[in-house]
């Protein structure tokens, strides 16, 4: 970004490197410090109390065992923040090296400049992985979870997570355990248990990893999907895996009642999970109604509950992830249509803010466990495990694409098979299971094949996956966003093809889709909407969703650049069919008043960003994942524009006004002509008139309902002869009562009007 | 065309197969849901599609049905409607829905999205004169809304209006203040829906229909369900082996 540029660039990162290196040493020092004269500070309290003599009264005293844990919690924190930041400001390095590569260097920088200095590096605590750090950046995952897609692509994720995740562990173990069978490896000690148990750990997909790769890359949603998806769904079949092969390694034996109790296990760990975290969701949903007057700790209750879930699945050895995911996707149709716009504002920033300094610490403290940690290097194992990782992942995904393809109505290509089988990377997820094992010679070698996966995957994948997707030519993430048209025929379709499956007497997928919506209108809206907006159909919470979008970035984009100039607008005047043939105004006097009443506009403008400026600052937060400041200024501006320029330039007498506000949908191209000193629109922008009844709406200019007055009397500049329709009174009467309602007397406004007409 | 004897044979099948390229087992599947539909006569007319319960609660159920009496939807650019029709004109209208196949081409998918717009642009442009009109596009909200009562219809009239004018904007470009912009053109419908990807979205699955077990005039209890499911989820031989060579199997 360019507002956030500082004055020194490229040595900025290493600058901000000694800088956090520093803080930790300090932090070190004074743990030091600490742990040398701890006795010393109760000490001279006594000796004084005792002995007598006077001691002066300590002005300033030391006392850091009292803060030390969130002191240095929040030194962490620091660091991994200052190190996101730095690396943003050094652009040319985030552009080839992934963000998580990078966070790992540091952190093995950390822990290196740590062990230097003698300390005990800490290592990536599994409590605090799974307890701490993984709910926000799966909930930030769930809760924003593209449900479209993901329902319309559920059994494709379904084979691969749970098909494909129990391939990888049983091949990789099998292989593994045939390559501990290899005399010059020594590494006889390695049972197949054991190396199942290693499979089954190393073979998951992890999501951070994922998340934090594909964010960057940005591919069709159809792919990030599916290889999200599967990261998602896989920890089933994982935390089952996991926990069978522990109580099989304790027990020593397997039989097949076991394994089939495994199966069980499994619907019980992902059904449970998923159960689990619905329950919590409509608690969520339902509690929402109900906040209407305590709009303030709405965001909790979307937090908590979802913990909550996590916590109480995690409790009877549910599936967690699927519990969080269950409750997000359960919860967000119904909170969002209850709670305010800036709670919804304040849920996603708070989301996207804590997943992502979670995922900044967990892959820092990545690198410093790496550091850390005792390792037991085998150059055999290691080097086969990632040969054989790799070669597990490619034949699973080839293998599955074969099976569903069957089923696919959009088969996946070659290309869509590479992505998923090259996007497969593994994460935090598979070291902190590892470190869960327990202790032994056996453990260190498997933790440090872990982390060369790890290592392998995100750094080489990683890195090389953007240039792939680009070499490639994988189709791209659509850049336009919804548009209301899209929307439209969305339903259309949706309908078309319920009708079309009705008349073929075929109960598929749309059936099946529509029947789940009517009940979901019919009794479960109900319950947990509060108010009006239970009854309201889905294209018309679109539209005033997408309105309000359209009417807050109007508002932020407020501050005061030089608006660019434009020639004329498409607005209601064009679309609209007329009623009777229009009578053609001589073209000289249309274009001279139409340039008289666009600088009165823009001199209302002005004023009108003034006021808006003081009134919305503080209320609204630019969303930063929409466009640059530029161009919400300018799309402001031609909306502003185009705003007014629809309102007075047209239309018949029974259209009905109502509070004004916004646009739908831009089109990132612009046409800018200098034609005049005021900005009118670009030939994008598109007028809409707002609906009556929608409580959620911002009303940013408070102009009171205009009457069309067709009454030619009322006009301020009486005295001139026109042959004008009704729309140009209007238009006057219009830009009057504007005037009037902005208290701003408009200046000149009818001797230059008076005089103008005349011409 | 015409009538169709009660047990085609296979050259009868031929003829169709190679007009709108379903298999032979998907046309004769489809014959049977005919029948039973028109209650075995030669032609079907709207009453009849009028009966099928799972269409009553679709809001755009009128223009569904009339779609099957269009004449510009079954390829052979005519126009108008009709009120009866027959066997082949069923299936050439079932077959807007067919997914591409994997094999084709980039331009036959351009041909097959083409197509499936063409379809529903026909749709929405009632009255054939080859754009759809405010007016038209302000029906096509209304019917979408039409469940949710009288919050609907000055809803649906502002976004009808908002959509025309996204059309306008992205076709036009600019216009003059005292131009006037007819309608959407088919050309103006393809730029428009140009992102939609329409040949993934606009298709039903033909594959694994069996309309014996499938086709109930009441909803289906349990055994039904399950036994029709465990048929349709099985992967049915029909896609394997051809008989004979049709161009465009799946």
């Amino acid at each position: 970004g360019a507002p956030l540029r500082l004055p020194l660039r490229t040595g900025s990162g290493p600058v901000l490197l000694l800088l956090l290196l520093l803080l930790v040493s300090v932090g070190s020092a004074i743990h030091d410090a600490v742990s040398g004269t701890n006795g010393t500070n109760v000490d001279p309290h006594h000796q004084s109390n005792s002995s007598g003599t006077k001691k002066p009264f300590p002005v300033l005293s030391f006392n850091y065992d009292h803060v030390r844990m969130p002191f240095e919690i929040s030194l962490w924190i620091l660091l991994a923040l200052l190190m996101k930041l730095g690396f943003h400001i050094i652009p040319r390095v985030s552009h080839v090296v992934p963000e998580s590569c990078l966070l790992i260097v540091v952190g093995l920088l950390v822990g290196g400049f740590i062990k230097a200095i003698g300390e005990e590096a800490p290592i990536l605590d599994s409590k605090l992985f799974f307890l701490y750090l993984l709910p926000p950046i799966i909930l930030d995952a769930g809760y924003f979870l593209p449900i479209r897609a993901f329902t319309e692509n559920m059994g494709t994720i379904l084979v691969f997570a749970v098909v494909g995740t129990l391939w990888n562990s049983f091949f990789i173990g099998g292989m593994m355990y045939g390559v501990c069978q290899i005399e010059s490896a020594q590494l006889g000690a390695v049972d197949l248990l054991s190396c199942l148990h290693f499979g089954c750990i190393i073979s998951a997909v992890d999501p951070v990893a994922v998340l934090a790769v594909f964010e960057e890359i940005h591919i069709h949603e159809l792919l990030y999907i599916l290889v999200f998806g599967e990261s998602l769904l896989n920890d089933a079949v994982t935390v089952v895996l996991y926990h069978l092969f522990e109580e099989f390694s304790h027990a020593g034996t397997v039989t097949v009642g076991d394994a089939f109790l495994g199966v069980i296990c499994f619907f019980v760990v992902s059904l449970g999970g998923i159960m689990v975290g619905a329950i919590y969701g409509l608690l969520g949903a339902f509690t929402s109604r109900f906040t209407s007057h305590t709009r303030v700790i709405e965001p909790l209750f979307v937090f908590l509950y979802s913990y909550m879930a996590y916590l109480s699945a995690e409790v009877f050895h549910l599936s967690g992830i699927m519990s969080l995911i269950a409750c997000g996707v359960m919860m967000r149709p119904y909170v969002e249509a209850n709670i305010s716009h800036k709670s919804y504002t304040t849920i996603k920033y708070f989301l996207k803010m804590w997943s992502s300094v979670s995922e900044t610490l967990i892959f820092i403290f990545l690198g410093v466990s790496t550091v850390a940690g005792p390792h037991a290097w085998n150059w055999t194992f290691v080097i086969f495990t990632v040969i054989i990782c790799l070669v597990s992942r490619v034949l699973g995904v080839i293998g599955l694409t074969y099976v569903i393809n069957k089923f696919r109505i959009v088969k996946l290509t070659k290309k869509d098979q590479f992505i998923v089988a090259y996007g497969g990377l593994r994460g935090a997820i598979a070291f902190s299971l590892g470190f869960l094992l327990t202790n032994s010679q056996v453990k260190h070698m498997f933790l440090t094949a872990i982390i060369t996966v790890i290592f392998f995957t995100v750094f080489v994948q990683g890195m090389t996956i953007r240039p792939l997707v680009e070499l490639l030519a994988v189709k791209r993430k659509k850049e336009s966003k919804r548009s209301i048209n899209e929307e439209i025929h969305t339903q259309f379709l949706d309908h078309l093809l319920t009708g079309i499956e009705g008349i073929c007497g075929h109960y598929g997928h749309h059936h099946w889709k529509d029947k789940l919506n009517r009940f979901n209108k019919t009794y479960v809206k109900r319950w947990l909407i509060a108010g009006d907006r239970s009854t309201e159909p889905q294209l018309i919470s679109f539209y005033n969703k997408l309105e309000m979008k359209q009417a807050i970035m109007l508002v932020e984009s407020g501050s005061g650049a030089k608006l660019p100039t434009t020639v004329s607008a498409i607005s209601m005047q064009n679309v609209q069919p007329k009623e009777a043939p229009r009578q053609r105004v001589i073209p000289t006097i249309s274009k001279s008043r139409e340039q008289e009443i666009r600088k009165i506009l823009r001199a209302n403008l002005q004023n009108t960003r003034q006021r808006l400026r003081s009134y919305s600052r503080h209320d609204l937060m630019i969303d930063p994942f929409e466009d640059n400041m530029s161009e919400i200024r300018f799309r402001r501006q031609k909306v502003e524009m185009q705003r007014r320029m629809s309102h007075y330039l047209t239309v018949p007498a029974n259209r009905q006004e109502t509070p004004p506000v916004r646009k739908v949908c831009f089109e990132p191209e612009h046409q800018v002509y200098n034609y005049d000193a005021i900005a009118i629109e670009s030939p994008r922008g598109r007028d809409s008139r707002p609906t009556p009844s929608s409580p959620n709406d911002v009303s940013l200019l408070n102009e009171s309902p205009q009457k069309p007055n067709q009454s030619s009397t009322t006009r301020a500049a009486g005295d001139v002869e026109l042959r004008v329709k009704t729309e140009d009174e209007q238009e006057e009467q219009d830009q009057l009562k504007l005037s009037r309602c902005l208290s701003d007397p408009g200046p000149n406004q009818e001797g230059e009007g008076g005089s103008s007409f005349r011409s | 065309m015409g009538a169709l004897q009660s047990a085609p044979g296979q050259p009868e099948y031929t003829d169709l197969a190679e007009k709108t390229g379903f298999s032979f087992e998907q046309i004769a599947v489809l014959h049977k849901r005919f029948k039973q539909l028109s209650h075995n006569e030669e032609t079907l007319r709207r009453d009849h599609f009028e009966k099928i319960p799972d269409l009553a609660c679709n809001p755009i159920r009128a223009q569904i049905i009339g779609a099957f009496f269009d004449k510009r939807n079954y390829r052979q650019n005519g126009e108008g409607s009709v009120e009866e029709i027959g066997f082949e004109e069923f299936l050439v209208v079932m077959s807007h829905f067919r997914p591409p196949s994997m094999h084709f081409t980039e331009e036959q998918r351009e041909g097959i999205r083409r197509e499936k717009l063409r379809f529903l642009f026909n749709m929405h442009d009632t009255d054939n004169d080859g754009t759809i009109t405010l007016e038209e596009y302000r029906h096509v909200v209304e019917e979408l809304l039409s469940r949710s009562g009288a919050l609907g219809k000055e809803t649906a009239k502002s976004i009808a209006d908002a959509a025309m004018l996204e059309v306008a904007s992205i076709s036009m470009g600019h216009m003059e203040p005292d131009e006037f912009y007819e309608g959407i053109t088919f050309e103006h419908f393809l730029k428009l829906l140009d992102g939609f990807e329409i040949e993934s979205k606009m298709n039903i699955r033909f594959l694994n229909m069996d309309t014996a077990t499938m086709f109930k005039s009441k909803p289906m209890d349990g055994n039904e369900f399950s036994s029709a499911y465990i048929k349709f989820s099985i992967p049915s031989i029909q896609q394997v082996s051809p008989k004979v060579n049709a161009p465009f199997r799946e």
